[in-house]
Formats: structure tokens, sequence, C-alpha cells
């Protein structure tokens, strides 16, 4: 346990020495941000309907995901990819530790560093010239921190798993550019999941992507009673426990079949 | 001038020959471009599906509109991977070499690499648009084709210029800004919706900061006869696509100074 510890530190600890590219993706991320929010807000004046989200709920969404873009599991490990490549990956293997696990914390480092750089700060702007709102109480609240450490775990294993991928295909190009596109389209990233047609809400809220993003989120904004928190916690886990499982498996398939790139 | 086109044709091919050894990889790779860039339209269709307009506009429209920026794009995204990659070659002095060349290192710089798997976004941005004008009933004449033609050079010139402004201010900082992803992905983003429905600053932004709405929204109006809520003369619709062009132009001036104050890294 120490030894998986140790490595999320170190990695923690590197990451954050590139304060000036989280600034820098700060202001990418307002204007993003600021973009999102207009376009939901024109779709919100064109029509007087009751609609499934308020258009405040919307934006408040919107910041939110902004702030924890980061979390997401999006990008590979670089590293990973280049040690897989060039054959690095064979130290690795005479590691005297669990090979998943500790793959695994180095996702979960890669994915809370960042967004414990950007998230504070860009929350700040988002409440104080964004018109983001507070939590809808504090149970929302206390129910929002639990869903974001289920969100976590489960991001982590889903970036284990895509970066396990790697050993088929070798290359990343492909995962990289579809791994985003399938999580932020499934987690409620760029639509909130309310707004889909039915048909699609039931998919969607079967599929593990949604504790991503859409569980946390809406209970913030008490779109969700903080009642259900057990019930969506769980959805979050028994997903989190089925890709560490299927992972595990598709790593030990993937080593007996790797070969040690020489040169 | 006909020397350098010969030349940069000779690049290409080059590039093209090159990336055309690894066909299985570039068939996915470009599948899953065509995917990824998918999404976008798929969360036009679901917003289009919950709210059935946006100011007026239908989602044909939009999609039509969509489907001519990233057409332009994918173009423009494919043709200047150069300038991309060209951050990395100040900082490990590798452009002193484009230097000692008897040829512009803009036009060495764009010869480098044409990257053909963006043809997932452009072949996705192209059957939307297909698909929207049929369904839109766009009559086609000679004047709407010369025009969406006008309109693609002109935004590949526009996507071009923003890519040289963000490698110019590498001369100067050795490091390519993430910041000008704002308006070059933003700017996508921005544009494939009408600029009308933006805030009046934001407007203004794009139509005269970084004119990118001159090289979609404005000429597209144009083409789908649909009368302009922000007040714009069909000439000037018509003639809008001229400023990426001119853009263009004047982004490669810019670079031209910024190489006469480039020191090398001497890595």
């Amino acid at each position: 346990m120490k030894s998986y510890w140790a490595v999320v530190s170190a990695r923690f600890r590197e990451l954050l020495q590139y304060r000036a590219a989280a600034v820098a993706g700060m202001g990418t991320q307002l204007f993003w941000g600021l973009i999102r929010v207009m376009i939901f807000e024109a779709f919100y004046r064109s029509s007087a309907a009751e609609h499934p989200m308020e258009i405040d709920e919307v934006t408040t969404y919107v910041w939110l995901g902004q702030a924890f873009l980061a979390l997401l599991p999006w990008n590979l490990d670089l590293n990973l990819r280049n040690q897989i490549r060039t054959g690095g990956v064979g130290y690795e293997l005479i590691r005297p530790v669990d090979l998943y696990a500790y793959w695994f914390s180095r996702s979960l480092a890669w994915r809370t560093a960042p967004t414990l750089l950007r998230a504070p700060l860009l929350i700040l702007f988002a409440f104080i010239i964004m018109g983001m709102h507070t939590p809808a109480s504090w149970e929302a609240a206390g129910a929002f921190i639990i869903a974001m450490a289920g969100a976590v775990l489960l991001s982590a294993a889903l970036s284990t798993l895509f970066n396990i991928s790697i050993l088929w295909t070798l290359s990343a190009d492909g995962m990289l550019g579809l791994a985003p596109a399938i999580v932020t389209i499934l987690s409620g990233m760029i639509v909130p999941i309310p707004l889909f047609p039915e048909w699609a809400q039931t998919i969607l809220n079967f599929l593990p992507f949604r504790g991503l993003v859409d569980t946390p989120f809406r209970l913030y904004l008490g779109h969700i009673p903080p009642g259900d928190l057990p019930m969506l916690l769980a959805h979050q886990l028994a997903w989190t426990v089925a890709i560490v499982i299927f992972g595990r498996w598709a790593l030990s398939r993937g080593l007996r079949r790797v070969v040690i790139q020489g040169g | 001038m006909l020397n350098s086109v010969h030349l940069y044709m000779r690049y290409i091919e080059i590039s093209v020959r090159g990336q055309m050894q690894y066909r299985a990889s570039f068939v996915m790779l470009s599948m899953g471009h065509l995917l990824a860039t998918g999404v976008e339209f798929v969360a036009i269709l679901v917003l289009f599906a919950r709210f059935d307009n946006l100011q007026g506009w239908t989602l044909h429209e939009v999609a039509f509109l969509y489907g001519m920026v990233n057409i332009a794009f994918s173009i423009a995204d494919a043709a200047a991977r150069g300038f991309d990659l060209f951050g990395n070659m100040v900082k490990s002095g590798d452009f002193d070499r484009l230097l000692t060349r008897p040829r512009s290192t803009a036009l060495q710089l764009a010869g480098q690499e044409l990257t053909l798997r963006r043809v997932g976004r452009f072949a996705q941005g192209f059957g939307v648009m297909i698909w929207a004008s049929v369904a839109m009933d766009v009559s086609w004449s000679a004047t709407d084709v010369a025009l969406l033609m006008m309109v693609v050079t002109g935004g590949v010139c526009m996507f071009m210029g923003l890519v040289v402004i963000q490698a110019t201010l590498a001369f100067w900082t050795t490091e390519t800004l993430e910041i000008m992803n704002t308006v070059t992905y933003g700017g996508v983003e921005t544009t494939q919706y009408p600029i009308a429905i933006y805030r009046p600053w934001f407007q203004r932004l794009f139509t005269f900061g970084v004119p990118l709405a001159c090289v979609s929204y404005f000429p597209a109006l144009a083409i789908i006869g649909k009368p302009d809520p922000l007040g714009s003369p069909l000439w000037f619709q018509y003639a809008a696509p001229l400023i990426g062009v001119a853009f263009l132009m004047v982004t490669l001036r810019l670079w031209r100074f910024g190489e006469r104050h480039y020191l090398s890294t001497g890595s």
C-alpha cells in the first residue's frame, strides 16, 4: 500500500510544477465555458415551454463542468504510451508491485492533481463574474462531495482501462481521439442528460459515464434530491468494480501477448 | 511564384506518399476522427430535439453553417500542421535549418505535412452540409456554388492565418501559446452556431477582431437566402469571404516580421 501511495504523491508533485500552464489553461476554459453558456441561453430564450432544467441550473452545471474538466478520463498517460512503444514497459513488469494497482494509482494522481490546481480558482471566478450558484443546500453540498469522490474512482478506473488498451493498439492516437468524444457526450458534459430525449436518457442513465458528471453535478444543484445518494453511489461503485475487474483481466491478457519492442 | 507552387506540390506529394505507407492506420485514424468530431453534431441534434429552434434558426440552417465551418477548418487544420510543430522546432533549434534554405520559411513549414486523417472531420462536415442543403431545398445556382467556393477558400485562409499568428508569437515566447486555441478551436465552436445568438461584445469580437463570422455566418445567410437579424447588407455577405484571404496576407507579413526577430535557442 505504501508504494502505491508513493506513486500518487510523486506524480502529484511532478504535475504541480506546471503552474503557469494551469493558469493559461484556465483562461481557455473560462472562454470555452462562456461560449457554452451563451449557446444554452440562446436556446432557452427561443422557447417558452417548460424544460427539465432551468437555465440558471444549466449555467452552474456548465461552470462545474469547466472546473472539473481535468477529472474526466479523456487523455492518456503519455509516459505509459512511450514506454509501451519503446519497450520500456519491460521495466514495469519487473517491479515488485501489482501492475494494475500501480497503473491505477498513477491514473488517480493524473486525474486529481490538475483538477485541484484548476478547480478552486475557476470556481471562484465563476462565482464572482459568471453567475454560478452555490449548492442548493448543505445536504446537497455534502452529497456532491461524496459523489465527487465516487467520480474520481470511476474516472481512474476508466483511465486505466484506456491506458491498457494501448497494449493492443500500440499507437495511442486512435484512443486519444475517441476517448474524449465518447466520454464528453455520454457523461452529460456537452449536453446535460435531462435535456436528452427520453429513450436516450434510459441508456445514458444505465451506462457508467453519468457517474462522472451528471450524478455529482445534479446533486450539487439539488436537481436530484440528496436522499438518492446511496443509490447513485451504488451505481458508481458497481461500475468502478466492474471496470477494475475487466481492466485486470485485460491487462493480464495484454501482457501475455505483449512484445517488448527492442531498440 | 510558379516555382514555389511546384515545390509545395512536391512537398505534399512526399507527405501523402509517406502517410500512405500505413494505410490501415490511416483508415482507422480517419474513422476515429470522423466519430470524434461527429459528437458535436450529435449535441446539436439533441438540443434541437429539445428546443426545436434557436432564435428563429432551424436545425437545417444551423447544420448548414456547421458543415461549412467544419469543411474550412478541417482543410486548414490539415494544411497548417507544420506551423503546429513550429514551437517544438524553435525549442530544439531545428528551425535554423529552414533558414539556411533559399525558400521562404512559411512555404517550407506549410509543406511539412498535409495531415490526411483530417479527412474525418471534412467528410463529416461535408455530409452534414449536403444533408442540410437537400432538406432546405437550396437551389445551388452558379452564384451560390461560386460563393461557397469563396467561403471555403476564405475560411481556410482565415484559420491558417490564426495558426500563423500562434506560431509567430513563438518567435518571442519559444512556446506555442495554448490561449490561442480559444480562437481556433473556440472559433469553430462559436461560428458553427449563428453569431447573432451571442452577446454583442462577443459578436463584435468575431466580426471585427477575429473576423471568423465573415467566412461563415454572413455568406451562409446569402446562400440559404435568410435575412440577417443583425442587418448586414447583401453585398457585404458576398464580399465578406475576401476578408479571410486578406487576413492571411496580413498574418504572413507579421510572420516575416517575427522571423527577423528570431533568436536561435542554440540547442
